[in-house]
Order: C-alpha cells, then structure tokens, then sequence
C-alpha cells in the first residue's frame, strides 16, 4: 500500500494546494498586508511547484523577483502611504466587473491551454528525460545574443530592458532627491 | 541518500526521498539551532572580555557555557503575549517567516565536496533568493505589533536591508564571473589546493570585493554597526520591543543563523570552502579525485576535515561580526544608506569592472583556477549528486582560459556541431 503512494503527486498537490488556498485568502481577505502575507506564500508555493519540476533557475528566480522584490514594494507602499494602522481595501461594483473580465479572460486561455494537452498521465521516472543542468548557461548565452540552436538571441530585449531600467532608476532618484532652493534665489 | 535508501533497503520511493529530506533538515536544524546557542554565549563572553568584564561567569558550567541553555529554559516558560493593538495572525506568523527564510538556504550551502542537503545548480541564485525574504518576517512583526516604535525598525530595517542587497550581489557576481558558474560545489572545488588558490587573492579587486562584501553582509543581518532596526537608545528594542518567550527566541535564531550563512557564503566564495589554507588532504592523497564516484573511507575522512574546515571559517567569520559590534558604535540612518550608496555601490561595481579588465588582459595572479566552460553531466557518490565536470576541468588547464563570452559561446557551438 505504501509503494503506491506517489512522491512526486504527493508534492505537487501539496504545493497546488497551498498555492490555491492562499491565493483565495488573498481574494477575501480585506486587509491589505495579510493579503500581501497570503502573496507571500502562495508565490512560494509557486516557487516550490517551479523546483518540483525540476526548473531551479525559475523557481529562484519566482523567490528572488516576485516574492522578494515586488512584495517589498507592496509593503513599502502599503506602509508609506498608509493614513490609519491595518488599513482595509473597499472594492466597487466596477472593479468587481472589470476583475472578473481579466480573470474569466485568462481563465479561458488557461483551460484552452489545459484542453489542448493529449495525455495528462505521466511517463514512468526512470523514462522521464533528467532536468538539464545547464539551463543557466544557455539562458545567459540567449541573452547576450547568442544561441546553441543557430537563431537569434535576445540581445536587443535585454538591452532595451536594461536601458529601461536605468531611466527608471533615474527617475526615482530624481523624485526622492531633497528639493533645494533653485539657484539664484 | 535516497538512492541508497531506494535500492539498498527496498522502501518506496517516497518513504526513501522522505527519510533522507528529514535527516537532512535534522541534521541542519541542529547546526543552526546548536551554533545560535553557541554563538550567543560567544557574544556575551567576547563583549565581556572587550569591557574588560568576565561575561557569564556565575551560571554554572566551565566559562558559564550553561548561560544558554538557562536563556532557552526561561524563554521556553515566559508568557506568549500578544498586545491588544496587534494584528495578531500576523503577529504570530512573523517570527516563522523570519525564522524559516535565514534556515532554508542551508539547504544549498555545500559543507564539503559535495556534501550538500539538496543538490542546486544554481546555488549561490537560491541562497541569496531566500536570505533576501528574511526582511519580510521582519517588516510583518514591525507593522503587526501595532506600536510606532516596532515600525519605525521595520522601516529602517527594510529600507537599509535592501539598499545593501544590491553592493552585496554585485559582490557576489564577481567569483561567479572567475568561476564561470553558479553552482556553490563547483565554485568551492575550484579553490582547491593552497591558500594562494582562494579567490580573495585572486588579484587585488576581489580582495577589495570582500571587505565590501562582509560589511554589507553584516548590514544585511542587521548587526552592529549597523542594527539601526532595535537601537534602544531611540526605539526600546525596534521591531520585537513587543515579543517575548519563544517568539523572540526564533527572531534572535534568525538572526545568528543567518550571520552563520553570511559567514559561511563568504568562505566558500572567498576563502576557499572546505579547502583548507594547507591542503593535508590533498598531500595525504586521501580526497576524493573529482570523476571518482565509488565510496573510499579516506576520502570520507577527508570530507569530514573539509566540513569542519568550513564550520571553523564560518564560525571564525561570526567572530569578526562579534568583535566589531563590541568596538564600533552604531551609525546612523543617513550614515547607514550613505555608507551604502556612496561608498559601498560605486566600489563594489569598480570591482566588478576591474575584475573583468584582469581577466580580458589576461593578468596572472597566485591563482591556477580556470573557469568552468562546460557543463558536464551529474554523477552520484555516497548518495551525494556532484558534478562531473573536472576532466573538462583538466583537459582546460593546458589551454588559456577563454578571454570573452562570445569565444567560449563559438567554442561551445563547435562542441555541439562536431
């Protein structure tokens, strides 16, 4: 009995399941930074879904950009813009209206995507191909341009990207900077 | 482990992966929860001696070594308060988070050659993934807690934690750029043989590297000088002023674990890993050659020097963060981000730039460490998945190293069309 129990479908429902479950508590909760904390470990769950299939750079990547970084700017605005403690957010009938267009829009595409797969019962382990090792290498080398397979990388993207990034970044520091007396005053 | 478990004993699939996952978790959980009790008796003892005190004297034990197990017996029998104000889910979630994010990377940091809980390719990406989340336990107890002095550390703790993520990441990129590779074992491995093979001496950039390396790795744990989140002079004890008992114990577990793995990043990054300064294991012939797969009693030996080599880096590393809290007073929030934006940012990226230039030029240093070009596959040794990449490792040596990208991506296109 114990030998049928399958580790790998074990997990994924584990880390579904949690994933799911937060995300709803993020849908009703009406306090903004418990919603952010239900972010938290339902991008995590993602992130364990991500390393369960063997997509490491992906699954650290989820942590360090989603989890990490926009759930920081989450707070800060949260918290920096906050009038009273344990702010609640009030949503209208539009927004409601317009939540469920984008939703039940991606839904679809969703089960689309989920109907258009032949088989859904998995190979047996040993049949499975092994997680490359070397995904890293090839996504760095596709980013600076160069492909293994002869087609063009994604140099011009990532430089645009970047050169995005910087006016950003700029951008920022010239909001936050102290306003001095303009010159001549 | 798994394997072994797997074929060697008959049990399921998943009762094998489980045993050998709760081993592991054991085993680290006791590193961590052992060395945050060691290293709090540490402190009390070091500070006392740099007051020109005696420190815990009168517990019991030999140099008052009982001092911590007593301070977990008292915070084990407080009260769990939670304040009126609070929020109190989150309240008590907060120290979890904190907790939970500083002990996870131990999962990917290699102990020795291989010797790692879970083997990932891109370990050093995962390590500082996880330890980045660690500001949010933080943060959560800081706003919970409902007092203006617990968020005001969280604010300054999330506003300096990650103003001093970006120098520290820079500072990591560059022994990933020497080394070719994200992968922590293979990064450790390359360092091997004398000390003159440790990164740190690598040319006169990394050591600059990791002065600013360590500082703002102790401004990311938050420690003095730089622990603006709980200076009680102005804000009674910052973002745990209201936890108590065991709540407050994770946070300070938190706290020593993830100064541990600063420190023990820094040696595998820097200082070689489980590559001593005197390479005995090596001399003695009893390391495990890096295509060797079948298991050698010297060779385990050899990996136990090697992980306690690391511990004692790691451990002497904590040190340094002990003594310099003791000597130097805390900054203040302008110093903190000054310190960070203008000094720390602009050198840690002239390291960076210069690291590239002595590569490019093709400058020597003390090193012989040739940068992982290929990628070979993965092969199994006492249940631990290491990389087989060494014989591309030697067959590299005589060559020079590939001076740009672009010629090591032409080298690997011929690879891959022959």
């Amino acid at each position: 009995m114990l030998a049928a129990i399958d580790g790998q479908a074990t997990f994924f429902w584990f880390c579904a399941l949690i994933s799911c479950c937060f995300a709803l508590g993020v849908l009703f909760s009406p306090n903004i930074v418990r919603m952010a904390f239900y972010l938290i470990v339902s991008l995590g769950a993602v992130a364990g879904l991500f390393f369960l299939a063997g997509a490491e750079f992906l699954g650290a990547m989820q942590l360090m950009l989603y989890v990490g970084g926009t759930l920081v700017l989450l707070v800060f605005g949260v918290m920096l813009t906050a009038r009273s403690n344990f702010i609640r957010m009030k949503t209208g009938g539009g927004e409601w209206i317009l939540a469920l267009f984008v939703g039940g829009g991606l839904l679809l595409l969703l089960l689309r995507t989920a109907f258009m797969v032949e088989s859904w019962s998995l190979p047996p382990a040993h049949e499975l191909p092994p997680a490359d090792a070397s995904t890293t290498t090839e996504i760095g080398l596709a980013l600076s341009g160069v492909r293994l397979d002869g087609r063009s990388g994604y140099l011009l993207p990532f430089v645009i990207v970047s050169v995005h990034l910087l006016v950003v970044l700029i951008g920022a520091a010239y909001l936050a900077r102290t306003k001095r007396p303009a010159d001549g005053d | 482990m798994a394997e072994f478990l797997d074929t060697s004993l008959h049990l399921p699939a998943w009762l094998a992966y489980f045993l050998a996952a709760l081993v592991h978790s054991a085993l680290l959980l006791g590193l961590v929860a052992t060395g945050a009790a060691v290293f709090i008796w540490m402190e009390r003892k070091v500070a006392g001696r740099i007051q020109d005190r005696l420190g815990p004297a009168r517990t019991g034990g030999k140099f008052g070594w009982l001092q911590s197990p007593a301070d977990g017996l008292k915070l084990l029998t407080k009260e769990d308060l939670v304040p009126g104000n609070a929020d109190a889910m989150l309240f008590r979630m907060a120290p979890y988070l904190s907790f939970t994010s500083s002990f996870t990377p131990f999962l990917a940091l290699p102990f020795a050659d291989g010797w790692v809980a879970r083997y990932v390719h891109t370990g050093v990406f995962f390590v500082l993934a996880v330890l980045s989340l660690e500001v949010f336990g933080v943060v959560l107890a800081g706003y919970a807690s409902g007092s203006k002095w617990s968020l005001f550390g969280a604010m300054r703790e999330s506003a300096q934690v990650v103003s001093y993520e970006i120098p520290l990441k820079l500072c990591v990129v560059i022994p990933v750029l020497l080394c070719g590779t994200l992968d922590l074992t293979a990064i450790g491995n390359m360092q091997a043989g004398w000390m003159t093979n440790w990164l740190v001496f690598h040319d006169p950039f990394t050591f600059i590297a990791f002065w600013i390396y360590f500082t703002c790795g102790v401004a990311s744990v938050n420690r003095a000088p730089f622990d603006l989140a709980e200076a009680e002079s102005e804000l009674v004890a910052g973002f745990h002023t209201e936890y108590s008992g065991l709540r407050w114990g994770f946070f300070f577990m938190a706290e020593y674990g993830s100064m541990f793995l600063v420190s023990c990043l820094c040696s595998v990054l820097f200082f070689g890993g489980w590559h001593g300064p005197i390479p005995v294991f090596d001399l003695l012939g009893w390391s495990y050659g890096q295509q060797e797969t079948a298991f050698r009693l010297t060779g385990y030996l050899a990996n136990l020097g090697g992980c306690v080599n690391l511990i004692v880096k790691g451990v002497i590393g904590v040190t340094v963060m002990i003594w310099v809290r003791w000597t130097l007073p805390r900054l203040r929030i302008d110093q903190v981000i000054t310190t960070c934006l203008k000094y720390c940012v602009p050198l840690a990226a002239i390291c960076f730039v210069g690291v590239l230039a002595w590569q490019l030029l093709g400058l020597r240093g003390p090193n012989d460490i040739v940068p992982v070009t290929r990628h070979g596959a993965a092969g199994v040794r006492e249940g631990w998945v290491l990389k087989a990449e060494a014989a591309e490792r030697q067959a590299e040596l005589g060559r020079t190293a590939p001076a740009a990208g672009a010629q090591q991506a032409v080298a690997m296109r011929e690879q891959v069309g022959g």
